[in-house]
């Protein structure tokens, strides 16, 4: 139930070694925002500053209006799970949950009443008098989100918090914590994570950082459909982004660029007159890819194929000064291997940077 | 033949000794007595690998049959026999003639007391000292200082200590530095420090305490650093204040290793001798229980009673030797 608004946050070890710089965002109340990038990229550093387990270094972090910058962690409202779970381990269940409630010196009563609340929300009703040891990990997470939950914070705060858990049990509690965030639509959530499903399917809007900053903020598929930038779209999306180089031969409402490797892309993204010979990247994600036996945006022999049932990946053999091109056709096309392909795309969902940068935004 | 050259060869012939047999004995297991050729190959191999681990135990089962085991019954039998009846067997006589003996009640007494107080401050000090030097730049060095008593013998330190308890007549100068600093500050005359009955006792605990903080400490910093940052970072965000992290989350995360370290210096104290023999002795009510055996078995020439005190500290020692070990093991897993 709290909005926060960070303001050049930035984040320096050791006087010198610049982690983070220029963080700007506005979080509403209500909002789930999930922080993505690659590894180092100081994702769980920046949540570590909100939850001020960091020191920041400059700038200014306010929580519903109120500078927390030197507020200690447990003063901010905020909770946070902790992407190894970090229960206490000499502790019950149920003592985990109340140890906060506890601290705050909460009467036995309304500690009670609370736990007994989360555990039911969680399922954990039946392992309160249980240790951590003699849970699963997935009954570890859910305990690790109960004892936020007991303490009713302004912001929950998740530190890649089912990077722990096998395959099959991260899909399940991914959906908790789906649902989770449905039953309590007040309650702002700030999410790390490396995984781009965990990303799109969860967040209200992502952060995606890279290079010390944000890269692009917006819904899971602003970001996919409309990127900013050349990191962006090859971030977001798997197999990532095809990026081809060439040069902008007419302008317009539809940009037409003549591509290195031979192929004509025409994309919908508008350009100025002034733009024509621009060298450009030409972006086209590879389930966008279309055979045609008319004008191709590329043309290639088919090296690998992939047929993975739902969909079939083809990887084309890097032509003389080419990059390695990616497509992606729906349903089972193993007999396509050896093969040359025309390949198109709508022009709709042909993207184009220049100089890293999205034609899109300028 | 000078010293150094004698100790020279000790080592080469104990430390080549050791070699050889285990090199030679292999070589005559495989090769003469179970040879890994011929019709029985497979047969042999296998009898050669039964063997083997009790060819190479086969030393220190001996070293501790010899110098462990077979003590224990012979000193259990001394203690049923009596000396001035040539050896004869007495039964539970030497028992009831030590239990009779204020001595050794001051002994138990006292040994209680060490028993107490030892374990429970160089745990406490230890633990301190690890917390403390934990975020440090300088706690390695101040680690290894609080380390280096533990290099030192038992008798060198009640030697050093002696001379922080010494006592010089009031026209000398004091060269211990108590009775130095207490004149400084006014006092009329110097105390002898280790005729104090009663509180004598807490200046021979200090020279133990000195020197077992340090591996307190040790192991309860190796200990610390095991616990997962997470949790500590965990109770930060639920408000926990320093105190609180420290005795509700760190000390039971680490409480087992507390209890090995605790019960480890408690058999150390229930074996204390050199502290007291070099330093009062066991006059001025400061007596132990091994002091007091050593006195019975190598002073008075009794070794019913000294056998008899002998077993009572081994009595003593048992049960905590076996939750310590229980312990050690726990943690290890």
């Amino acid at each position: 139930m709290a909005n926060l608004l960070l303001r050049n946050i930035e984040k320096t070890y050791g006087g010198s070694v610049n982690v983070l710089k220029d963080i700007n965002l506005d979080i509403k109340t209500g909002e789930l925002i999930v922080f993505v990038g690659p590894s180092g990229c100081g994702k769980s550093t920046l949540l570590r500053m909100i939850a001020g387990l960091e020191k920041i270094t400059d700038g200014e972090l306010q929580i519903d209006g109120v500078l927390v910058n030197d507020i200690p962690p447990s003063e901010r409202g905020i909770a946070m799970v902790f992407q190894s779970y970090a229960l206490y381990p000499h502790m019950t269940v149920r003592d985990n949950m109340a140890f906060a409630l506890k601290l705050a010196r909460k009467s036995p009563a309304e500690i009670d009443a609370a736990v007994t609340a989360a555990a039911e929300k969680l399922q954990l009703t039946e392992y309160l008098d249980r240790l951590p040891k003699a849970l699963s990990g997935g009954q570890r997470q859910r305990v690790a989100i109960g004892r936020s939950i007991v303490r009713d914070p302004k912001v929950y705060l998740f530190d890649e918090p089912l990077s722990n858990l096998d395959a099959a049990l991260r899909v399940a509690t991914r959906i908790e914590i789906a649902e989770l965030k449905e039953q309590m639509p007040d309650s702002t959530m700030i999410y790390v994570t490396h995984d781009q499903v965990e990303a799109m399917t969860l967040a209200s809007r992502i952060v995606v950082l890279a290079n010390k900053g944000i890269a692009q903020v917006g819904s899971p598929l602003e970001l996919y459909e409309r990127p900013e930038n050349e990191f962006v779209a090859q971030f977001i999306g798997s197999p990532q982004m095809n990026l081809l180089p060439g040069e902008v031969i007419e302008t317009g409402e539809t940009t037409v660029v003549r591509l290195d490797g031979g192929g004509i892309a025409r994309s919908g993204v508008p350009t100025r007159d002034g733009d024509k010979g621009l060298r450009v990247n030409v972006g086209v994600r590879p389930e966008d890819m279309v055979p045609t036996d008319g004008e191709a945006l590329f043309e290639g022999d088919v090296n690998i194929v992939e047929a993975l049932g739902e969909v079939t990946l083809l990887y084309f053999r890097p032509e003389a000064g080419g990059e390695a091109v990616i497509g992606k056709l729906g349903g089972i096309h193993a007999d396509l291997k050896g093969q040359r392909l025309r390949m198109t795309a709508d022009p709709s969902r042909v993207h184009i940077f220049a100089d890293g940068q999205s034609l899109l935004y300028r | 033949m000078h010293p150094a050259l004698q100790g020279l060869i000790t080592i080469i012939v104990g430390v080549g000794g050791c070699v050889g047999y285990y090199y030679l004995s292999n070589q005559f297991l495989d090769k003469v007595l179970f040879p890994a050729r011929g019709a029985n190959a497979g047969r042999n191999i296998n009898r050669a690998n039964m063997i083997r681990p009790w060819l190479f135990l086969a030393p220190a089962l001996f070293a501790l049959g010899l110098y462990l085991a077979y003590p224990v019954v012979e000193t259990l039998r001394l203690s049923l026999t009596d000396r001035d009846a040539g050896g004869a067997f007495v039964g539970g006589a030497n028992y009831a003639q030590m239990f009779a003996e204020p001595k050794f009640w001051e002994a138990m007494r006292n040994n209680m007391l060490w028993l107490i107080i030892v374990p429970a401050m160089s745990t406490a000090f230890g633990l301190l000292a690890a917390q403390l030097t934990d975020r440090l730049a300088w706690g390695n060095i101040a680690k290894s200082l609080i380390f280096m008593p533990m290099a030192i013998s038992f008798v060198g330190a009640a030697v050093i200590w002696k001379l922080v308890y010494d006592t010089r007549p009031i026209e000398q100068d004091q060269i211990g530095i108590l009775n130095a600093i207490l004149l400084s500050l006014g006092a009329e005359e110097p105390r002898t420090w280790l005729t104090i009955p009663f509180w004598n006792n807490f200046f021979l605990m200090a020279v133990l305490i000195w020197i077992q903080t340090g591996f307190a400490m040790v192991i309860l910093s190796a200990a610390l650093r095991g616990i997962p940052e997470e949790t500590v970072e965990a109770a930060i965000v639920d408000g926990a204040n320093p105190f609180q992290i420290f005795f509700r989350i760190k000390i039971p995360q680490i409480a087992g290793t507390i209890v090995v370290v605790w019960t480890t210096i408690t058999i150390v104290v229930l074996k204390v001798f050199d502290i007291v023999f070099a330093m009062t002795n066991g006059q001025w009510e400061t007596q132990v229980l091994a002091n007091y055996m050593y006195d019975k078995l190598f002073r008075a020439n009794d070794w019913g009673v000294g056998s008899a005190a002998a077993m009572i500290i081994m009595l003593l020692v048992t049960p905590i030797l076996v939750w310590n070990v229980y312990n050690a093991r726990k943690e290890m897993k």
